[in-house]
């Protein structure tokens, strides 16, 4: 896409949620939630298991239908031009809804059609997508005998079937190895760069400081706090993050004589955190005090800090 | 490779075809489609499995009409004219084929690829409407039916079993059959949520099947059974094959006939109503 | 559920070698499968009552009794092996039921234990061997079939198609086609690697013309000599012809009597081996 183009169409708001609510029964999965994606974007939805993300996301895809507020897609209205905005969406979905009837191919094929395009068109098409998934071997298997990353990559080529102008992935590399992982960030890399909005959800935050532009921590279905990884990170934590084990036996009693070190302390059963503009110089002050940590470690402060700090170490089911 | 390029403005184009029209919520004018995905799936499936479906009748009329049929004499039919026994329940096994190959695909297919195979959830992410996917399915429920009743009557036109010209009437019939309870068979379906639920179906089919007047007029029944049974599809789908078969037309066939037309309209509004609530919503 | 990773957690722990005992699975181990495919079956319980009486009752009903009718209007009462149809009916559709009793038992069970969850090797990674797998699936079908087979004898004992002295030997003689028939099906559904429509063909095929040409509805002579193969090979047969001798003395030799008794044991052992076999290889890979 030429470069002036996409300056040009930067501030067009592709999708605008005001009071955005979503209810099954009296239960409340996504509670009034504002934001705006605009064209060429990149923006992440980070939130614990049940914050309320898919949901979101399949609000957006027009196959859910809100239950309050306002939602607007590509200037149409999902509840009512459902099969309108969806001729302009491409859908990852958070598990793979593969046809397994179909070979892969066939899969392409058949989701192509669903679009209402041509055979011709979608026989070009499907070889581009099958490089692009890098998946050219394993056009006749059957999806059952792919493994989970090249049914990932296989989902997400035929999300792009219809060359879509927003592009909504939940939780893209759940479940993938290394190796899987870093070849889908290559490729969303390069939609992003060709200007296709992405929507991205996920709770790994390497993955959402490499992709996204723009994130919105969501908890419990609220908004937590929304801004640029980098803004995030220095609002929510220190540049750096000092932590020391003092045996689990230990940590909770020497706690105590810690206070007043670090900006903010955090103690956990197996080590204690502390967050700090200098690792070092805390680590010093605690050296100072004769306690001996069995280990410690100064690293950069990271979104997961933050995304911690905001959702709580909390395990919800 | 370009992901965005001018073919794009012709596929939107296209996928928004029916952009501001009637119904344009659930309905894209693209249910063909999902003919095509049938034929796909069937490719590389066990055909044997679908292809035989239609050997339960046969295997039907050659126990009851040629074996039991020995054993029993005086069948007319219903004019008062002889014919045998194999003559008067072909016609019943040929609207019990349509059903079944329409049941089939409708009731258990339909309900694998709702809540395992996750078909729908793939349709409906993309420009297809609920209309689409429902009246697509029951169309694919409905060949598969009609399938099935064009090889059990080659099977009985080859064993002399058809008396009448009007018999040729019998391949669209049961069309109108077959489609009754395709869309019967996805509306219920729908509504279906688990295997144990999904078995009542065959709990139902199967009565239907033993009491449609399929092996002996309904005569020998009292008559509240009667008028119980002739309200049941598979009387009113035999009773017009029969009619057809042996040649003998009267103005009810006309009632039986539109029955299958309140079915399919019903199970089609139902069907949509129901996809757009569980896929949807 | 939520779940604090601050909080205290505790776990006692005696140690396996303490804890269990290897005799009892040794011994019980064959029980404790049954026991458990029983309990699937008691959530299932009312399904299985419910189909178990209704299919009879609606064969007799249409079968039994309406083409019963025009058999007798067209050839007089007790035309056929010289009692009413219904009572030459009812061996027949008990020895189905007892087939099909335990085959639903032994099919679908089998392909979720080696396919769709994978619990046979869940079992098998406790102390549970293969044979005891074997053993604890045929008990639970068995005692399926038998419940089964006993309804059904109840309903045709209250439409009057059998005696209530016939009973416990129409229950033995359907429960052992029962169990031959299910032992081979057992063998054959493990070796089965994917359904695809496998069963669907297997009830087409084999089960459908088995219940229709084993003289269920008429007697075998009546049908043409080269369809008559379909009986003499099938446990439908042996069974419904055995029901018949020793239900309402169908003149049957003791020689061929003789002979049903012992293909329908034959086939037991065949498939209790070949199944033996089938599992422990399949659980080794
Ligand atoms: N169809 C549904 N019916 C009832 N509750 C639902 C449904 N879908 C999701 N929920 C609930 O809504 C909450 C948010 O779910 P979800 O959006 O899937 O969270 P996330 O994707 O952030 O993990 C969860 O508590 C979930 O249990
Ligand atoms: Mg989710």
């Amino acid at each position: 896409m030429p470069k002036e183009v996409r300056k040009e169409a930067s501030a067009e708001a592709m999708i605008t949620a005001t009071g955005l609510t979503k209810k099954y029964g009296d239960f409340v999965a996504v509670d009034g939630v504002n934001f705006t994606v605009t064209r060429g974007e990149s923006f992440g939805l980070l939130g614990p298991n049940g914050a309320g993300k898919s949901t979101t996301m399949k609000m957006i895809a027009a196959t859910s239908q809100r239950t309050g507020g306002n939602l607007v897609i590509l200037g149409k209205d999902p509840n009512r031009q459902g099969p309108e905005i969806r001729a302009h969406l491409g859908v990852v979905p958070q598990q793979d809804n593969l046809d397994r009837e179909l070979k892969v191919w066939e899969n392409l094929m058949v989701y192509g059609r669903y679009f209402g395009l041509s055979r011709k068109f979608l026989k070009g098409k499907i070889e581009e997508l099958l490089e692009f998934a890098q998946l050219g071997e394993k056009r006749n298997s059957k999806t059952e005998e792919l493994s989970g990353g090249m049914k990932r990559r296989l989902t997400i080529a035929r999300g792009l079937v219809n060359e879509p102008e927003i592009l909504l992935l939940d939780e893209p590399t759940t479940g993938l190895d290394p190796q899987a992982r870093h070849i889908l960030w290559d490729r969303l890399f390069r939609l992003k760069e060709q200007g296709v909005t992405l929507v991205i959800t996920t709770h790994y935050m390497d993955e959402a400081e490499q992709l996204c532009d723009r994130l919105m921590v969501m908890d419990k279905g609220k908004i937590m706090a929304e801004g640029s990884p980098a803004e995030l990170i220095k609002k929510y934590s220190s540049r750096e993050v000092l932590e020391v084990r003092f045996g689990s036996e230990n940590n909770a009693s020497v706690a105590g004589r810690l206070k007043g070190i670090g900006e903010r302390l955090e103690v956990l059963p197996d080590r204690i955190l502390i967050y700090e503009e200098s690792g070092e110089k805390c680590l010093e002050q605690i050296i100072k005090l004769g306690l001996e940590p069995v280990t410690s470690l100064v690293r950069r402060s990271s979104l997961e800090d933050v995304f911690l700090r905001l959702t709580g170490r909390t395990l919800v089911e | 490779m370009s992901l965005i390029n001018a073919a794009v403005d012709s596929a939107i184009a296209i996928a928004e075809k029916r952009k501001g029209k009637l119904g344009a919520g659930v309905y894209s004018g693209r249910p063909n489609v999902v003919l095509e995905r049938g034929f796909y799936a069937l490719k590389s499936s066990t055909w044997m499995v679908v292809a035989s479906g239609f050997v339960e009748p046969v295997f039907y009329l050659l126990a009851f009409g040629y074996g039991i049929g020995q054993f029993i004499s005086g069948t007319t039919d219903g004019n008062g004219s002889p014919i045998t026994y194999a003559q008067f329940i072909a016609p019943a096994l040929l609207a019990t084929s349509a059903m079944n190959g329409a049941i089939y695909d409708s009731t258990w297919n339909v309900f694998f690829k709702m809540h395992f195979g996750k078909v729908y959830n793939g349709m409906l992410s993309t420009s297809m409407g609920t209309l689409d996917v429902a009246l697509g399915e029951i169309s694919w429920a409905l060949l598969r039916g009609l399938a099935y009743a064009i090889g059990f009557m080659a099977v009985v036109t080859g064993m002399g079993l058809i008396p009448s010209i009007w018999g040729l009437l019998a391949i669209p019939a049961a069309v109108l059959v077959a489609f009754g309870f395709a869309s019967v068979g996805m509306g219920v379906t729908s509504y279906l949520k688990n295997h144990q639920q999904m078995q009542w179906i065959q709990f139902v089919m199967l009565p239907m099947f033993l009491f449609s007047g399929t092996f002996y007029p309904l005569s020998i029944y009292p008559e509240f059974i009667q008028w119980f049974i002739q309200a049941m599809p598979l009387w009113q789908g035999i009773s017009l094959i029969r009619g057809l078969t042996l040649g003998i037309l009267d103005w009810a066939m006309l009632g039986h006939a539109l029955y299958f037309v309140a079915m399919i309209i019903g199970g089609l509004f139902f069907t949509t109503r129901r996809l757009t609530a569980l896929f949807l919503r | 559920m939520s779940l604090d990773v601050r909080a205290e957690t505790q776990m006692t722990w005696v140690g396996a070698k303490k804890l269990v005992d290897p005799q009892v699975s040794i011994r019980y181990g064959a029980f404790f499968v049954a026991e458990n495919r029983l309990r699937n079956m008691a959530k299932w319980w009312l399904s299985i009552i419910a189909f178990g009486l209704g299919n009879p009752s609606l064969y007799l009903l249409s079968i039994g009794i309406g083409v019963g009718s025009l058999v007798d209007s067209s050839l007089g009462a007790n035309a056929i092996d010289h009692v009413s149809y219904l009572t030459f009916l009812a061996p027949a559709l008990l020895a189905s039921a007892g087939i099909q009793g335990a085959l639903d038992e032994v099919t679908w069970p089998t392909m979720e234990g080696f396919v769709w969850d994978r619990t046979f090797f869940s079992m098998n990674s406790t102390a549970i061997t293969g044979k005891q797998i074997v053993s604890g699936i045929l008990m639970a079908a068995m005692t399926r079939c038998l419940l089964q087979v006993f309804l059904y004898e109840l309903c045709l004992l209250a439409f009057g198609a059998i005696s209530w002295q016939s009973i416990p030997i129409l229950l033995l003689v359907s429960a052992t086609a029962g169990f031959g028939f299910s032992a081979v099906m057992l063998a054959f559904s493990a070796s089965i690697k994917d359904d695809d429509g496998v069963f669907a063909l297997v009830g087409r095929f084999i089960i459908t013309p088995m219940f229709m040409f084993s003289g269920t509805f008429y007697p075998i002579d009546s049908m043409p000599i080269y369809l008559r193969w379909i009986g003499w090979i099938s446990p439908q047969w042996h069974a419904t012809n055995l029901g018949r001798a020793l239900s309402y003395g169908s003149p049957v030799e003791p020689w061929l009597q003789a002979i049903h008794w012992g293909l329908m044991l034959v086939l037991a052992v065949i498939g209790i081996t070949w199944a033996n076999r089938m599992f422990e290889s399949r659980l080794a890979k």
